[in-house]
């Protein structure tokens, strides 16, 4: 009843009809979905699993699209140069790329709303040091911040544990490029919450500040946090696909979109342009579905816009 | 007024003259391969990348024409005196790039510094045991044994100057294994038709041409008129084939096989094979290996397994779909360019998937087995491309190898450590004998210069050892011929490597670029003319 009554509620909210009412939104979260659900279930709805080197044959490499003379209708976006099916590749590449995003952002969240927090809450000192920190660090572009972290793990790290460790490697450093953000927001809200009666009531029957801060401040602060988490999380995966473009993301045993790009770049000159093409539209897609619904969520959660 | 004029004239003419001679004077060249060199020391890493650089720089006693014929270098003439002994005739008036003067105690140094035990290129001076100074400009060099192509190694050991290697510090060879720091890793002195006048690693090498080089007058010597190299390593294949159409470099020694095509349709292409064998070669000594989920026995020391993996590769669709035609398949480990190569022997165990496996099954591995295949990025040609086709091929047979492909600064030092359990390596032969590749890769590792220096896996068969001392010492070229078909019909049979392909070399270049297509793989700037 319960839960029929939250969704009913849902249903009728203004979010929603703003929802209903925007085709540009209605098919950016499509396409998000589609996404999200390829990634997710990956190996039932690929045609082969590229990674499965015993299925690889070397002489079906540098197929064309099927609807091209020299293509097969085995491969639908053709084949890359060893013989892996491009569209499988580019669903499992997007799964690494999703994965990434998605952790990195979350860690971000994480490390941001807590220490937005607790400099909002606390105030003083602890506050003028996290602070400073997020401003110096925002002076840097974040992509910048994100390669300096993975090129210091990659000097300090044992070679051999690279290619295991890669992919946390860069989820962390995304990570770490985009807290600040998330920082800001909740200690400017925080500033905000903190001095209604609702905290002051909680403050004065002697609560906990850890528990002030959890249950009460916040779930306030979470609107414009789910904002920047949708938006932060086109970047992170852009961020990616430039690491591993770049040749310092995941490692080409588990490629991402950026990965695929980067592989496929080496055909270009040579008119197999297939191989980067087809992640590089996937990977553009994806980011412009990501941030559109951003966007609409920051102008739909926003009352003064409306 | 019009004096005045006239006069302007003249001095504007005069500007635009003095402008345009010394436009034609200036003749910058720019050129591009994958990967750096990973020191400078000429005696310590004989590997392609760096002889590359080195080559510009330092010169041998006896150099290489065109044809990679030997023409006098440093010595004027050679000959064998006594059976044991070789006198060289040093040429006179050479000047190092510091200005100190070429001598007999120069080669001395050089001879006795190339075998000491950091040096990497024993495999030339192996046979030797003693430089002897006769006088100022005469060399006397005493082998253990008779060889009778010794100046055709000697072609391959550049000379160093004794003043400038004692002063800095550098009277042996840099230890590249252990990534030592030497002043000779980053600085030269030579006697060659260029100085290195900037240096840094990865990003750009700068090179001045000598005006008071000796063999700038010899026209068969050079054939160029480069005044300044700029060496720019581009690891990225789309970006250095960018950077040749775009004219921001003139050369690219290593265009990637699959842009000739393309390339040739609007710049200059030089195709030909190169005298370099690719193959896989793998630890046949330790009774357990390194990098393998079998324990307590070495798969690769039985031979079912050797043939196993052979057996998995299907040599036709890497030469088809990884090389784009540009490799020749072969079932021996050097081309039909070296002295020694028979067609006979030069066949591969067919492409065999079954067999494969019931070889496997033979030896106790039915369901095969995990080994990590250690691999270069930057090195030879599509090197890992050919790697992750062969890691394919070989999970068909069950046989689990992981890959770990690494730029050749890292991988060099690692095999060299004998710190792998299966790796691809590139050889040339630039002695154009066949002893050359037997003695460094197959012959056992037993501490004489030069055996085994490159044999990695420590393949040791003593039958194999005997032949190929048998190569060394004789003279008579009948029986020494005999004695290397006997040798390739063993690598054959037992497979102490697993060959791939003899690779082709297509150079590219700007149509303004003319040079000389060099079956090693060198550039030589001397060869270049720029228009």
């Amino acid at each position: 009843m319960a839960s029929r009554s939250a969704l009913g509620r849902l249903l009728d909210s203004d979010v929603f009809h703003s929802f209903r009412g925007n085709p540009v939104v209605v098919v950016s979260a499509a396409i998000t979905a589609i996404f999200v659900l390829a990634a997710v279930f990956a190996p039932f709805v690929t045609p082969y699993n590229p990674y499965d080197l015993a299925g690889l044959d070397l002489n079906d490499a540098f197929t064309p699209p099927a609807w091209t003379a020299e293509g097969s209708a085995r491969f639908l976006l053709g084949t890359d140069d060893q013989g892996r099916d491009v569209l499988s590749t580019i669903v499992f590449g997007a799964r690494v790329s999703l994965l990434v995003g998605f952790c990195a952002v979350l860690f971000a969240m994480t490390v941001g709303i807590t220490l937005g927090l607790v400099s909002g809450y606390v105030g003083g000192a602890v506050e003028s040091v996290i602070m400073r920190v997020a401003d110096v660090q925002l002076t840097f572009p974040a992509i910048l911040i994100a390669l300096l972290i993975d090129g210091l793990a990659r000097t300090a790290l044992p070679r051999d544990l690279h290619s295991e460790i890669a992919l946390y490697v860069v989820i962390f450093a995304i990570g770490i490029a985009n807290w600040p953000q998330f920082a800001r927001t909740v200690r400017g809200s925080t500033l905000v919450e903190k001095n209604k009666e609702y905290v002051q009531a909680a403050r004065v029957i002697g609560l906990h500040p850890g528990l002030i801060m959890m249950r009460h401040v916040l779930p306030n602060v979470l609107g414009p946090v789910l904002v920047i988490a949708t938006l932060s999380l086109g970047f992170a995966i852009l961020a990616e696909a430039t690491l591993s473009f770049l040749g310092v993301g995941v490692p080409p045993t588990r490629p991402s979109l950026g990965t695929l790009i980067r592989v496929g770049n080496d055909f270009l000159f040579s008119g197999e342009w297939w191989m980067t093409i087809f992640p590089g539209a996937a990977l553009i897609i994806l980011v412009l579905a990501v941030n559109l619904l951003g966007d609409w969520l920051r102008d739909a959660l926003n009352p003064k816009l409306r | 007024m019009s004096l005045k004029r006239a006069y302007r004239a003249a001095l504007l003419a005069g500007a635009m003259a003095i402008g345009l001679v010394a436009a034609a004077e200036a003749k910058p060249f720019r050129f591009s391969v994958s990967g750096d060199a990973n020191t400078l020391d000429p005696h310590s890493q004989n590997a392609g990348q760096v002889t590359l650089i080195l080559r510009q720089i330092y010169e041998p006693l006896i150099l290489r024409g065109k044809k990679l014929e030997m023409i006098p270098g440093l010595a004027t003439s050679w000959q064998s005196v006594e059976p044991n002994r070789w006198r060289f005739q040093l040429r006179r008036g050479v000047k190092f790039h510091d200005g100190s003067d070429f001598n007999a105690d120069d080669v001395v140094f050089s001879i006795k510094r190339a075998l000491l035990p950091t040096s990497n290129y024993s495999i030339y001076v192996d046979t030797v045991a003693d430089a002897v100074r006769v006088d100022d400009h005469t060399v006397d060099i005493v082998t253990r044994i008779p060889d009778p192509i010794l100046p055709d190694k000697l072609s391959s050991v550049f000379m160093m100057d004794k003043e400038w290697s004692e002063k800095n510090n550098a009277l042996r060879p840099q230890n590249t294994r252990e990534r030592e720091e030497m002043f000779t890793v980053r600085n030269t002195n030579g006697t060659g038709p260029y100085r290195l006048t900037s240096r840094e690693s990865d990003v750009r090498t700068e090179l001045a041409r000598v005006d008071s080089w000796w063999g700038w007058e010899n026209k068969g010597l050079n054939d160029g008129n480069v005044t300044q190299i700029t060496f720019r390593p581009v690891g990225s294949d789309a970006t250095r084939v960018a950077a040749l159409l775009s004219g921001e470099v003139d050369f690219v020694l290593d265009p990637p096989l699959q842009d000739v095509a393309r390339l040739k349709q609007s710049l200059r292409v030089l195709e030909g094979p190169e005298v370099r064998t690719i193959f896989f070669a793998m630890d046949m000594h330790r009774d357990e290996l390194l990098y393998s989920d079998v324990k307590g026995k070495n798969p690769l020391k039985d031979i079912r397994v050797r043939k196993a993996l052979y057996h998995a590769i299907d040599s036709n669709a890497i030469h088809t779909r990884v090389m784009r035609g540009q490799s020749i398949p072969t079932g021996t480990f050097f081309p039909p360019q070296v002295n020694g190569y028979i067609k006979s022997e030069d066949v591969r165990l067919a492409y065999d998937v079954e067999r494969a496996k019931k070889l496997l099954a033979e030896a106790g591995y039915p369901n095969g087995f995990e080994i990590t295949l250690d691999c270069p990025n930057n090195r030879y040609i599509n090197d890992e491309q050919i790697c992750q086709a062969v890691v394919a091929m070989w999970t068909r047979i069950g046989v689990r190898a992981k890959l770990n492909a690494m730029p050749l600064a890292t991988f060099f030092p690692k095999i060299q450590k004998d710190d792998s359990s299966l790796y691809l390596l590139g050889w040339g032969v630039p002695t154009y004998d066949a002893l050359y590749s037997f003695q460094s890769l197959l012959q056992s590792r037993d501490g004489q210069p030069g055996n085994g220096i490159w044999n990695y896996g420590r393949y040791s068969y003593a039958e194999m050892d005997r032949l190929i001392n048998i190569m060394k010492t004789e003279l008579d070229s009948a029986k020494r011929t005999a004695a290397i078909n006997a040798a390739l019909k063993i690598y054959r049979e037992d497979v102490p490597h697993i060959p791939l392909h003899h690779q082709m070399i297509p150079w590219a270049m700007r149509q303004t670029v003319n040079t000389v297509h060099m079956a090693n793989n060198q550039l030589e700037v001397k060869w270049v003319k720029v228009d």
